[in-house]
């Protein structure tokens, strides 16, 4: 008998939105667990005594010890146990790539499918936030010293939150109009919805921390006007930022969109409820994605919310090499997105007016490994075909925002642009400062983004509280 | 938030306002704008900064009321609220004594280039002026142009005031005159910064242009703003928005501009049966 015979192979399922009618709306498509199936779920874990899954996790939840809760039933002393480290369950729960990270070192997992841990954590979130009430969280006697966070994603609003549960003042500077950063502008609705987001924003900026918006660290302030301006430390969360673009002809034709302009449209400015709200989107009933990973994906399906008929979605290389996670792969299939894959755009044809018509292509075959260690796509010689659209999303990845590296002196950077920070604690090269997440890594997880906050914040209490003893 | 402490109606389609947002009026410098949005579910929309007053925290802004989000704002009163300004954005004019610099307005981009004409003035350049509109009614700043410059030359496209024409037939004649010219900024509708750099180009004069495409955030984030100039796409808000005229694609930002023309027939309709 091994320890998890009994056990049964497959994972409680976890219903969805029917297909059809989901294409039409923007609500959420996984609807998650009932209170029956989390405790089937978690009656699965096997409560390791030496869990292999919090290693697997950026900030370390204790894994056995919330699901345990469960099991019995108190789905609400679960949910705080999540919060000792992690502030924001029901985001992590819906987003987070659980296969590539706790559930993937789940000892069940073995020889069975792993304890499905993210959709147990979004349960006990959204039964607390359900119910409305999140107990505010200790915090320490404020030792008067006063950090200033630029960017409110989950690396931000994760330095934020611990540190203001150390006794620390907090001021985030965000410069857009809304808190959250890729959550509230990038990730959509029906993945994500912006209600709870704000609610878990809400929840962490509750312990005292002055959220400012509509501020552009390096044009209003720059970091080092913070430090000369009172604070004693300064954490910079500010993402990933600029699109990139394939600089192929006619990528500037209308009815060609960066994913970030598609979705910061939709979801941020609400352009899919034009014109209730003010802000207009142009997406025709044919529409080319050009990309493989997870903001692709969020492309195409919004676009067929949007009223496409058609979705392409157009990738250089195979399944097999797509970044994207598994499960948004295939909602997106079953959803009806058709894949190309093993092609990309060679230039953009436009009509009369200057409108997309033809997205031409070519095709391309996988040769040696490339840095990344995937295969490199090459182009197929006399290969090109077209495809008749009227939308294309450039979906092919960011590169670093020039304003606030370019403003702050004494920041080095690495070749590519990307603030350099020690990976242990986000020291920079500048005294003081710290960064962490997109700005550091590239584009990466709202997991690891938050990871880095919580390094960060412990080694920026550690900076002050040397500080503090030196100055007495 | 913004307070609006005062408002002048300058004609009945272009409005000053006077906002108070200290942080950014300590930084502003001339060329930059603000992103404004009014009400939570307005848009994002550019505005050049024309004046502030770092003392009492104020700026100011002059729009035109062409759509949807300028007429919301235009019928805000002294003493409203505008849900959300950020900025300043974009970078600064260059500003520096180049020696003769010829200083264009037309329409509401008087409002524009106002504040970078005084800044080059203040760095010690003859400055000449000359600012357009289509009639008597829409000319705007006329005398505050009039004060900084050592020159102005007003144009109506109907001759109620000043000479009947062009802001270019007034370059031309300048040039005419042998007025010896070092620099151009030229501040309008598209297909006028497009004419001026026509005639600035065969006379080898360096023409800056500020441009105006559509934007979302005004922070480099979203790529709506690309325009092409010297054949390499450029972001306007964080490139820009001043470019050099001759190298500027403006067939392309003009048909750009028109990207949501039957959404803004939808939004106002929308807005006036309100
Ligand atoms: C469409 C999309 C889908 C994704 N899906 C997933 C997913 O399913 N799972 C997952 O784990 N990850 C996903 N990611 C990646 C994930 O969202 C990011 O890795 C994560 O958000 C990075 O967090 P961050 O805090 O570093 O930066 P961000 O979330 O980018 O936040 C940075 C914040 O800083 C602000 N800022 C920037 N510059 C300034 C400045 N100068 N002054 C003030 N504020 C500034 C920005 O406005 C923003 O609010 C997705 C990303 C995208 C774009
Ligand atoms: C850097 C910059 C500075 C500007 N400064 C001023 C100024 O000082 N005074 C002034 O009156 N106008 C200025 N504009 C133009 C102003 O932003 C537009 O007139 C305004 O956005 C129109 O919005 P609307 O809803 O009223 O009109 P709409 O009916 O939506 O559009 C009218 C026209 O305005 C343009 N436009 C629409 N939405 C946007 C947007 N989000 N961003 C930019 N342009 C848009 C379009 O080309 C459209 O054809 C500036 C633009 C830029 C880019
Ligand atoms: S307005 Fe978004 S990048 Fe310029």
């Amino acid at each position: 008998m091994t320890k998890d015979s009994g056990i049964p192979a497959a994972r409680e399922p976890m219903s969805k939105q029917d297909t059809k009618l989901r294409v039409k709306n923007f609500d959420e498509v996984a609807l998650g667990y009932s209170a029956h199936q989390a405790i089937k779920e978690a009656s699965r874990c096997l409560q390791c005594e030496e869990p292999f899954c919090i290693s697997g996790c950026p900030v370390n939840v204790d894994i056995p010890g919330f699901i345990e809760l469960i099991t019995e039933g108190d789905f609400e002393k679960a949910f705080y146990k999540i919060r000792e480290t992690n502030g924001l369950p029901a985001i992590c729960g819906r987003v987070c790539p659980q296969e590539s990270q706790c559930e993937k070192l789940c000892v069940l997992g073995k020889r069975k499918e792993p304890v499905a841990i993210g959709r147990l954590e979004r349960f006990v979130a959204d039964y607390v936030l359900k119910k409305g009430t999140i107990k505010a969280d200790d915090v320490a006697e404020s030792n008067g010293q006063k950090v200033a966070i630029v960017g409110s994603g989950p690396a931000g609003l994760t330095t934020a939150w611990d540190l203001a549960k150390m006794g620390y003042k907090v001021t985030i500077f965000e410069g857009f109009h809304k808190p959250g950063g890729v959550l509230v502008y990038g990730i959509p609705e029906f993945r994500l919805p912006k209600a709870i987001v704000q609610q878990e924003i809400d929840s962490i900026s509750r312990l005292g921390i002055q959220m400012k918006t509509n501020m552009v660290i390096g044009k209003v302030n720059t970091v080092d006007e913070l430090l000369q301006n009172g604070f004693n430390a300064v954490f910079i969360g500010s993402g990933a930022g600029l699109p990139r673009f394939m600089h192929i002809p006619g990528e500037n034709l209308n009815g060609v969109y960066s994913a970030n302009e598609y979705l910061t449209r939709t979801n941020l400015m609400k352009a899919y409820l034009f014109p209730e709200y003010d802000t207009p989107i142009k997406s025709g009933p044919r529409v080319a994605v050009i990309g493989g990973g997870n903001v692709a994906m969020d492309s195409a399906r919004t676009a067929l919310r949007l009223g496409a008929e058609k979705v392409f979605n157009i990738y250089r290389r195979s399944r097999t090499e797509m970044p994207a996670r598994v499960e948004e792969i295939e909602n997106a299939q079953e959803e009806g997105i058709e894949f190309i894959f093993l092609s990309t755009p060679v230039r953009i044809i436009g009509d009369e007016e200057g409108w997309v018509k033809t997205i031409e292509c070519v095709q391309m075959e996988l040769g040696k490994p490339d840095r990344s260690g995937r295969r490199r796509p090459l182009p197929l010689l006399r290969s090109e075909y077209t495809i008749e659209v009227d939308t294309v999303i450039v979906a092919i990845g960011t590169d670093v925002n020039p304003i606030i590296p370019s403003t702050t002196t004494g920041l080095n950077r690495n070749q590519r642009g990307y603030i350099i920070a020690s990976e242990a604690t986000g020291q920079t090269s500048k005294q003081g400062v710290f960064a962490g997440g997109d700005i550091v890594t590239g584009s990466a997880t709202v997991i690891s983004a938050m990871g880095a906050g919580r390094k960060a914040a412990l080694a920026i209490h550690k900076y002050l509280s040397d500080q503090r003893r030196k100055g007495r | 938030m913004a307070y609006i402490s005062e408002k002048r109606e300058l004609t009945p389609e272009i409005k000053q306002l006077v906002l108070s947002a200290p942080e950014i009026a300590q930084k502003v410098k001339p060329g930059q704008f603000v992103i404004v949005r009014c009400g939570e579910k307005g848009e994002r929309i550019p505005l050049t900064v024309v004046e502030q007053d770092e003392e009492k925290g104020t700026l100011s802004i002059i729009l035109q009321e062409v759509g949807n989000s300028t007429k919301k704002l235009g019928s805000l009163e002294k003493g409203e609220e505008i849900t959300d300004i950020a900025g300043p954005l974009g970078n600064p004019s260059e500003v520096r004594n180049f020696g003769t610099v010829v200083c264009i307005g037309g329409g509401v981009g008087t409002a524009m280039v106002y504040p970078v004409a005084k800044a080059l003035k203040g760095a010690g350049n003859r400055l000449v002026s000359i600012v357009g509109a289509k009639n008597r009614q829409l000319l705007i700043l006329e005398e505050q142009m009039r004060k900084i410059s050592d020159r102005l030359l007003v144009t109506t496209d109907d001759g109620s005031c000043g000479t009947h024409g062009f802001v270019t037939d007034a370059l031309e004649k300048l040039i005419a005159d042998g007025l010896n010219i070092d620099r151009v900024v030229a501040v309008g509708p598209v297909a006028m910064m497009s004419a001026v750099c026509r005639i600035t180009e065969k006379q080898d004069i360096q023409t800056i242009v500020s441009l105006n495409p559509i934007m979302v955030d005004g922070t480099g984030m979203c790529g709506a703003c690309r325009v092409t100039v010297a054949g390499e796409t450029k972001f306007a808000c964080i490139d820009g928005p001043e470019f050099d005229g001759h190298q500027v694609d403006f067939e392309e930002l003009l048909r750009r501009q028109r990207m949501y023309l039957e959404e803004e027939k939808i939004a106002l309709e929308k807005q006036n049966s309100e």
